[in-house]
């Protein structure tokens, strides 16, 4: 039995830690995204998701953040339940009242911390007008995967609901700069969880995700130069992957992760190589005496897309893995850059230029349309969600660079800003398989 | 800072401007190279004395990374080929900065320089790093004309990664859109 003096200290103690947490959290804020929500979906779903009931204060609120996530995604409407209403998951589900409210589905659930300091978070989701449990979950996780365990319920939330799978546990990566500094940032995919990959005080561009999720290929310019290097996140280890005479840039990554296609500058101008990740068994994609750059693999693997100048101004195109004869895809406009494939293999995000300005735009491959998505005019860099519902790009607020991500359909826009940096090069992570 | 380096320029930096003024003119170089080294033998000499006045005094030295882009004079002093929006097409009017260069480096076989290429902001990164290496490499190809060769030159692009000029006018595009003759 621990006397009340040991209690006290323990209280004094904890009270000194949730200190500690909330000043480093505040001395973290100015290097935290902050994210604008704008627009609505045309179809919102309404939704109640209950505070966990809990006897310990859990260190992450997990209600909140499931919230949150379904939220930013616009497709859902948080319906307010009573302030204390604290259902279990397995408690009975009052489906009159909250049909009468609206809710089409209701969440709740339980977190309990455990002996050995983990939590034990259950959950279960309920189809309000059909009155049926939609199946639940019971997940254990230390104290600093809480975060990650809310994502996986909102994810588990929107399959059940939307029938494709959830992103809220991948992870972003971006560059800042601040001032003369540039960082390479790894982030959850709702901005929280920041952690610097790489510091350097030359520019870092072009990040791009390994299909597993465990690295990222960018280009640094530390050496003066541009160069290619993948850069492992767990052990901050690094390889050189392209340092020939020139430029070598834009690394994208084959679908199966064995391959790495990126432009050098050794022959003349830029033309698109195709390597093992090692670096090793380099071969040249184009042969052209002009700008062949930006190279993009189709989800098959079977095709890259690529930017290319031979007619004039910058168009994209398409070619075979192996290179080969190369057939136009983009005709409107005189610029048109930055080809990414859906995950679905059936559209390209691109930044066009249109009456001076540079917007993202989506085209579908299969009938030609093309969409303008934004109504801003300095839009780079987009990267598609994994389940190919939204989309990530660079934009610019106020003379600063900013991330945003739009649906897919552009309705709902987030934007992600940095009170401090100047925020480019968002790429997004792909589903985590463990 | 920088004008205090600048005016600690060393023997050596002095040998070789003088040498590179000579490789201009159509005096031998070896003549105006080896009155410096005499010159420079001198010196030395002199500076063995000063430690017996005062043994804690500290003689600073210079490391001898010599900027010779910054010690160019004339013609030679221009390193900068200005390009139109998106264009890449070396104008003319750069025609006679660049055969100075040309003459410079066809006379000095071992002088190697880096072309840099830059864009103004507008646009992708990575399709403004290759119209950055396009422009370097036009540059390079109006030296190869007059015999230059590829062994003494790199052409490298910055893109729109390392602006000259701040700012969003079109004053400063049009400074950025730029390839640099760096003596190496």
């Amino acid at each position: 039995m621990p006397s009340f003096n040991g209690i006290h200290a323990c209280k004094r103690s904890l009270r000194l830690f949730f200190l500690l947490v909330l000043s480093f959290a505040l001395s973290n804020a100015h290097a935290q995204l902050r994210i604008e929500i704008s627009g609505v979906g045309s179809n919102q779903f309404p939704i109640a998701i209950a505070d966990l009931a809990s006897d310990a204060a859990p260190p992450q609120d997990i209600s909140a953040i499931v919230r949150a996530d379904l939220e930013r995604s616009g497709l859902f409407r948080m319906l307010p339940l009573a302030a204390d209403s604290r259902p279990t998951e397995n408690s009975p589900v009052a489906y009159g009242s909250l049909k009468a409210a609206g809710a089409d589905a209701l969440m709740q659930g339980s977190v309990t911390r455990l002996a050995n300091g983990k939590y034990d978070v259950r959950f279960a989701l309920f189809d309000i007008a059909k009155q049926v449990s939609l199946g639940g979950q019971t997940v254990t996780a230390p104290p600093e995967q809480l975060r990650q365990t809310a994502h996986a319920i909102s994810d588990f939330i929107y399959q059940k609901l939307t029938g494709e799978p959830g992103v809220f546990s991948t992870r972003i990566a971006y560059v800042t700069k601040n001032g003369s500094r540039y960082d390479l940032i790894v982030a959850d995919a709702d901005g929280e969880s920041a952690q610097t990959a790489l510091s350097s005080r030359e520019p870092i561009i072009s990040p791009t995700w390994s299909p597993d999720g465990t690295r990222v290929a960018y280009v640094s310019f530390e050496s003066r130069k541009p160069v290619i290097y993948i850069h492992s996140l767990p052990t901050g280890q690094r390889i050189t992957v392209a340092n020939y005479k020139g430029n070598n840039s834009a690394p994208a990554w084959s679908p199966d992760g064995g391959k790495l296609a990126f432009v050098l500058t050794r022959d003349g101008n830029s033309q698109i190589y195709l390597s093992n990740t090692d670096g090793s068994g380099l071969k040249r994609l184009t042969n052209t005496s002009g700008i062949e750059t930006e190279p993009a693999f189709s989800k098959d693997g079977g095709s890259i897309y690529f930017t290319s100048d031979r007619s004039g101004g910058p168009q994209i195109y398409v070619m075979p893995v192996d290179g080969g004869a190369a057939r136009r895809v983009t005709f409107t406009g005189t610029y048109n850059i930055s080809p990414r494939v859906s995950p679905d293999n059936k559209s390209l995000a691109f930044i066009a230029r249109r009456d001076g300005q540079f917007r993202l735009a989506v085209l579908d491959l299969q009938s030609g349309e093309e969409r303008l998505l934004t109504n801003t005019s300095r839009d780079e860099s987009p990267s598609f969600s994994a389940n190919g519902r939204m989309i990530m790009y660079a934009t610019e607020q106020g003379g600063k660079g900013v991330l945003s991500i739009t649906s897919f359909d552009g309705k709902v826009r987030q934007k992600l800003s940095m009170s401090a940096s100047d925020v480019r090069e968002p790429t997004w992570g792909p589903m985590l398989k463990y | 800072m920088k004008t205090q380096i600048k005016n600690t320029m060393s023997a050596t930096s002095a040998a070789l401007i003088l040498s590179l003024v000579a490789a201009c003119s159509t005096t031998p170089i070896s003549d105006k190279t080896g009155k410096v080294s005499s010159n420079q033998g001198t010196t030395p000499a002199a500076a063995l004395s000063a430690p017996e006045a005062d043994p804690r005094a500290v003689a600073r030295v210079e490391s001898n990374t010599t900027d010779l882009n910054a010690q160019m004079k004339g013609l030679l002093a221009k390193r900068s080929v200005y390009f139109d929006y998106d264009q890449f097409t070396v104008r003319s009017e750069f025609q006679t900065v660049l055969e100075a260069h040309g003459k410079n480096l066809l006379n000095n076989k071992s002088q190697k320089i880096v072309i840099q290429g830059n864009t103004d902001e507008r646009g992708g990164r990575e399709y403004n790093l290759a119209l950055g290496a396009k422009r370097a490499d036009a540059v390079r190809k109006v030296l190869n004309v007059m015999g230059v060769s590829d062994n003494q030159i790199e052409t490298v692009s910055f893109g729109k990664e390392k602006p000259k000029a701040q700012g969003s006018t079109e004053e400063a595009f049009a400074e950025n859109r730029r390839a640099d003759i760096v003596y190496q």
